[in-house]
């Protein structure tokens, strides 16, 4: 069983790393962007083929985020993507 | 005073916390592996050092703060032992739930090394006894996420509380308030970003972190 975890920083939180692409982009000539927003993906392949949401969002809230700072979206990937 | 230093993988300021608490204490403190269980009996401090635990990796202090040692070193900040986060250390203890807030990337996206000028704001903790009561003192930092969020309770509580320690004197990172150090709701356990391990001795420079070693052997005895 397969998730993916989508990590970003919660709105209002400041983004240097955003920031800093932004100006990149702005550098090579990408004027038309008004925002970025940096964050991470984390691929999970679970061996147990019953592991639920719950567990993923268990996994969540103990390590792989910090829910002072950060949001997260669970996604199951399908057999067929995977 | 009897203290431990914490060892994760990827700490690199250790052994010059170590030798800081042997100067000002005149008892070696005993080095404990992030996988140990249990720490040594009797301890009045407990030192969480400054460096790259787990390179870094997932968040800074992330996996470091969910290392076995960490459950023995909550317990023993329950119990009342003091507990000394510097730089990682700082963000070890956020992550691991013993002090508020988070440290995020330094809003100039820069790694910071330098000496800074910090306000003592509450010289009334066991760390900061012998910190001059509103006065300056600098001492060096040397991070890359050191800037300091909470929201704005969380905020307008630990400075309601007296629980901001330490402040730059100029922004220094994009810190909220320019918050460089906080203690506990006990007043317990202060992380702090800069470090005073690095200046203990004239050779280093500066000698303003000794006072804070100093203090605590004092308040501590």
């Amino acid at each position: 069983m397969k998730y993916r975890v989508h990590v970003t920083l919660k709105p209002g939180v400041l983004d240097p790393q955003g920031k800093a692409i932004h100006h990149a982009l702005e550098g090579l000539g990408f004027g038309d962007v008004r925002d970025v927003r940096a964050g991470k993906l984390i691929e999970l392949d679970l061996a147990d083929e019953t592991a639920s949401q719950g567990d993923v969002e268990d996994m969540c809230r103990k390590l792989l985020v910090n829910t002072v700072i950060e949001n997260f979206r669970i996604e199951r990937v399908e057999a067929a993507e995977a | 005073m009897r203290s431990a230093v914490i060892v994760f993988p990827g700490s690199n300021c250790d052994r010059d916390l170590a030798q800081a608490l042997l100067q000002t204490s005149g008892r070696a403190p005993t080095m404990v592996w992030h996988r140990d269980t249990e720490l040594p009996d009797g301890l009045d401090l407990i030192g969480v050092p400054g460096g790259f635990s787990y390179g870094d990796y997932l968040r800074s202090g992330a996996m470091a703060a969910r290392s076995p040692v960490m459950r023995a070193v909550k317990a023993a900040a329950e119990r009342g032992v003091a507990v000394l986060g510097v730089c990682n250390g700082f963000q070890v203890l956020t992550e691991a739930g013993m002090l508020p807030g988070a440290l995020m990337r330094n809003s100039g996206i820069r790694f910071v090394g330098r000496d800074v000028a910090l306000t003592v704001e509450n010289s009334r903790s066991p760390f900061t006894g012998r910190l001059p009561a509103g006065g300056t003192i600098t001492l060096p930092v040397a991070h890359h996420d050191g800037n300091y969020q909470a929201d704005e309770a969380t905020l307008d509580r630990l400075e309601g509380e007296g629980r901001v320690a330490l402040r730059y004197a100029e922004d220094v990172n994009g810190s909220a308030r320019d918050i460089a150090g906080i203690v506990n709701e006990r007043g317990n356990v202060l992380g702090m970003m800069p470090h005073p391990e690095r200046a203990v001795e004239p050779a280093h420079g500066r000698t303003d972190g000794r006072r804070l070693f100093e203090g605590l052997v004092e308040a501590l005895g």
